[in-house]
């Protein structure tokens, strides 16, 4: 038994060591020169591209109605049958039949991780005349921003497109610029 | 359409992983393989072992046992006292000591198991040294205890199965770690984030929102978070989480690795006892199983929730979108949590509270038939040849004779051993489903009200029991009275398991081998595949029918009802 112990402790440093710190270690280093932007988080002056955040108002692009709160990620649990679901659901399609919008089921539902960045290509289809009506800017240049922002399925198997909303309102940001 | 070449994709690289992964197992654990030695020798060295040494069943075990229980004490003291370590950029205080041992135990057993958010309660160093580190030595142990029972079967009046050091140590060298690195690095080109750089906080000037980046060595631990079908993310929203699983790809890669090693296990098995076939007969149990689970899954995901459906609202992602993810639509969310419930991972990319009753059923059910297709690293194939052993017992009273199994006569030793590995699940299971439903514990941690509560708690147990570790969450679990019944399943579903197989492989190493004769039920049969579906889904119907028809089932019948 005593033996046996030992063995474990010493054990259980050597695993420490070579899987808890060798490892991660070693893979940081290599990931900062290979990777460097995209190892530290994909950080914009904007914020993370990877990361969703709130959009309000009627001039930008919304993502998925999440609560975006970064530090308890995750979605709202709330189960198939839930009064609440129900209740939250037609709330936000009350909200987008107001503004002209007959929305997509991921504009009033939300995501999973709670900071989901992306909404599906026709999310952001529904959306332009809502943004048209307040920014001016015409249907045709925002569709052609939208088409412009879509991320295809990778090596056309992998995935779904999808419209990264930061990126996408980056776009219309720039765009409100040099029309004024 | 793409969904269905990105599935093709997925069965043609598993049957590579199959042949190739299968075969370097073999090699690696009947020590053939030399290249590491300049790892292997020295650590031996201190442990005082010679690499040829073995170890009888007893031993083996106990050196099994010791080195869990300070694998326990050593995590949970990381854990408690992670507030003087370093590496903890956002200072966070040590965490408490109930959940300090229930998350030690869950990661020790390779649980998993989390009632905390990583992101806001664990420094850098706990996910590294205490965490991480963990899912490599679990994963390793499992794979040798898998190892020591395929040895009992192949070996003829052998007085030993191996010697855990040995099996533990190599499977962490040759074949945890170098995967491992190598994705790490294709997570991070795909965005996952892997520094030890703080987290930022950014002023968006388009919207005035403020938005905290959570970061950390996120790739290196999801890397094996699935190779070693672990689950726990750094992050409450697990795999969901886009630094978790940035893309698509992402998604299609955590789930090859989630299976390789269970899927692989099957060839080794058919190898080391001497006869491919019954690595297949075994393989094709865990496909038939996985597949049709998955099918069902997929269905009730893509009718979608009616209640949702009569609002109008559609998408071209799926019928079912609430707690999925935009760049992973209906169908690669509900193949990553199907594989992640049958393989004892339990890492999700959606939220599995929000699937549809029949989907959430199925999602259970992969644990229910006790976590074997195709099962978590090594505890799928030894949990799955215990029901195999069961099933020629069945099969010999049927035809009035002895049974055998790969050569070895099923007698009363190993009847024994089998039943209390298959029967420890569902015990721990219904006895604490039933203790806490009882309680006011219980009514007090659950979210959703009607059917969907109870489904929440029977959900919590049954993963624990499986170390499986997926949460159905709506639960708040993080009390004492959870965390330390959540341990007491854990450690029950992971030992009470692994010390039948264990005896069960020193009784069988030491038999003779008995020749095959006419009279002899082959197992390298699609008769004896169907005959263990049947008694993997009859076992697991008869334990937990009467509680799911009061869960989910109750919960889809009730369509029309709100609670």
């Amino acid at each position: 038994m005593l033996i046996q112990l030992r063995r474990s402790i010493i054990a259980g440093i050597f695993f420490a060591i070579l899987c808890g710190l060798v490892y991660p270690l070693a893979e940081i280093g290599i990931s900062n020169v290979a990777f460097p932007a995209r190892s530290a988080g994909s950080v914009t002056s904007y914020g993370s591209s990877e990361i969703g955040q709130q959009w309000s108002g009627t001039s930008w692009f919304h993502g998925r109605p999440d609560l975006y709160n970064d530090g308890a990620t995750g979605g709202t649990n709330l189960g198939p049958r839930s009064r609440q679901l129900l209740s939250q659901t037609k709330k936000l399609i009350a909200f987008w039949h107001s503004n002209g919008v007959n929305p997509t089921q991921e504009l009033v539902t939300s995501s999973g991780s709670g900071v989901d960045p992306d909404i599906s290509p026709q999310s952001a289809f529904v959306q332009i005349p809502m943004i048209s009506k307040a920014t001016g800017i015409r249907e045709s240049l925002l569709h052609q921003v939208v088409v412009a922002n879509i991320t295809k399925a990778q090596l056309h198997v992998f995935g779904v497109p999808y419209v990264d909303v930061l990126h996408l309102n980056i776009a219309v940001a720039k765009l409100k610029q040099r029309l004024n | 359409m793409n969904f269905a070449f990105e599935l093709g994709i997925l069965v043609v690289l598993l049957g590579f992983i199959w042949r190739y992964l299968g075969a370097y197992l073999v090699a690696v654990y009947n020590g053939r393989l030399g290249f590491l030695d300049f790892i292997e020798k020295p650590v031996l060295g201190l442990l005082g072992i010679n690499k040829d040494s073995e170890q009888s069943w007893q031993r083996y075990l106990r050196s099994l046992l010791v080195f869990s229980a300070v694998s326990i004490g050593f995590t949970f003291l990381l854990l408690v006292f992670q507030g003087y370590l370093p590496l903890n950029p956002q200072h966070l205080k040590g965490v408490t000591p109930a959940l300090a041992f229930n998350t030690a135990v869950s990661f020790v057993t390779n649980t998993d198991w989390q009632n905390y958010a990583g992101e806001s309660t664990m420094s850098n160093f706990s996910q590294m040294v205490a965490l991480t580190t963990q899912n490599f030595v679990s994963a390793s142990i499992g794979i040798a205890v898998a190892i020591a029972l395929i040895r009992g079967f192949a070996r003829d009046k052998s007085p030993n199965i191996g010697n855990f050091w040995v099996d533990m140590i190599r499977g962490v060298i040759y074949v945890l770690l170098p995967i491992s690195i190598v994705m790490t690095l294709v997570l991070v080109w795909q965005g996952s984030p892997e520094t030890l750089l703080a987290n930022v906080n950014v002023h968006d000037s388009l919207n005035s929102v403020n938005q905290v980046i959570f970061r950390g060595p996120i790739a290196s631990q999801e890397a094996i978070k699935e190779f070693g079908t672990n689950g726990g993310g750094f992050f409450n929203a697990n795999s969901a989480h886009p630094f978790e699983n940035p893309t698509g790809f992402t998604n299609f890669l955590e789930i090859l690795l989630i299976l390789a090693i269970p899927v692989a296990l099957t060839y080794t098995f058919g190898k080391m006892v001497g006869n491919l076939k019954e690595g297949i007969a075994i393989l094709a149990v865990m496909a038939l199983l996985f597949f049709g689970t998955f099918a069902l899954a997929l269905h009730a995901e893509q009718s979608g929730n009616p209640a949702i459906n009569a609002t109008g609202v559609t998408s071209v992602q799926g019928a079912n979108m609430v707690g999925k993810e935009s760049r992973f639509g209906v169908p690669n969310s509900v193949l990553f949590d199907v594989t992640t419930t049958q393989t004892s991972t339990g890492a999700v990319n959606s939220s599995t509270d929000s699937y549809t009753p029949i989907g959430g059923l199925s999602l259970l059910a992969g644990m229910v038939y006790g976590e074997v297709s195709p099962g978590g690293a090594g505890s799928g194939i030894y949990t799955l040849l215990l029901f195999a052993i069961l099933t020629v017992f069945i099969a010999g009273l049927m035809v009035g004779r002895t049974p055998e199994y790969l050569k070895k006569k099923i007698q009363r030793n190993e009847i024994i051993w089998a039943s209390i590995g298959i029967l420890v699940m569902p015990i721990t299971v219904l006895m604490l489903t039933a203790l806490t439903v009882a309680l006011p514990y219980g009514r007090q941690a659950i979210l959703n009200r009607g059917p969907h509560a109870l489904t929440e708690i029977l959900y919590a147990f049954t993963s624990q029991a499986n170390n499986n570790g997926s949460a159905f969450a709506g639960l708040s679990t993080n009390t004492a009275y959870f965390n330390l019944t959540g341990a007491l399943a854990m450690l029950l579903g992971r030992f009470g398991v692994l010390i039948p197989v264990i005896a069960l492989a020193g009784g069988l190493a030491e038999k003779e081998e008995v020749p095959v004769t006419a009279g002899t039920f082959l197992t390298a049969t699609p008769m004896f595949t169907g005959l263990l579906v049947g008694v993997v889904l009859l076992v697991g119907a008869l334990n937990f029918f009467p509680v799911i028809s009061l869960g989910p089932i109750a919960e889809a019948l009730s369509h029309g009802k709100f609670y």
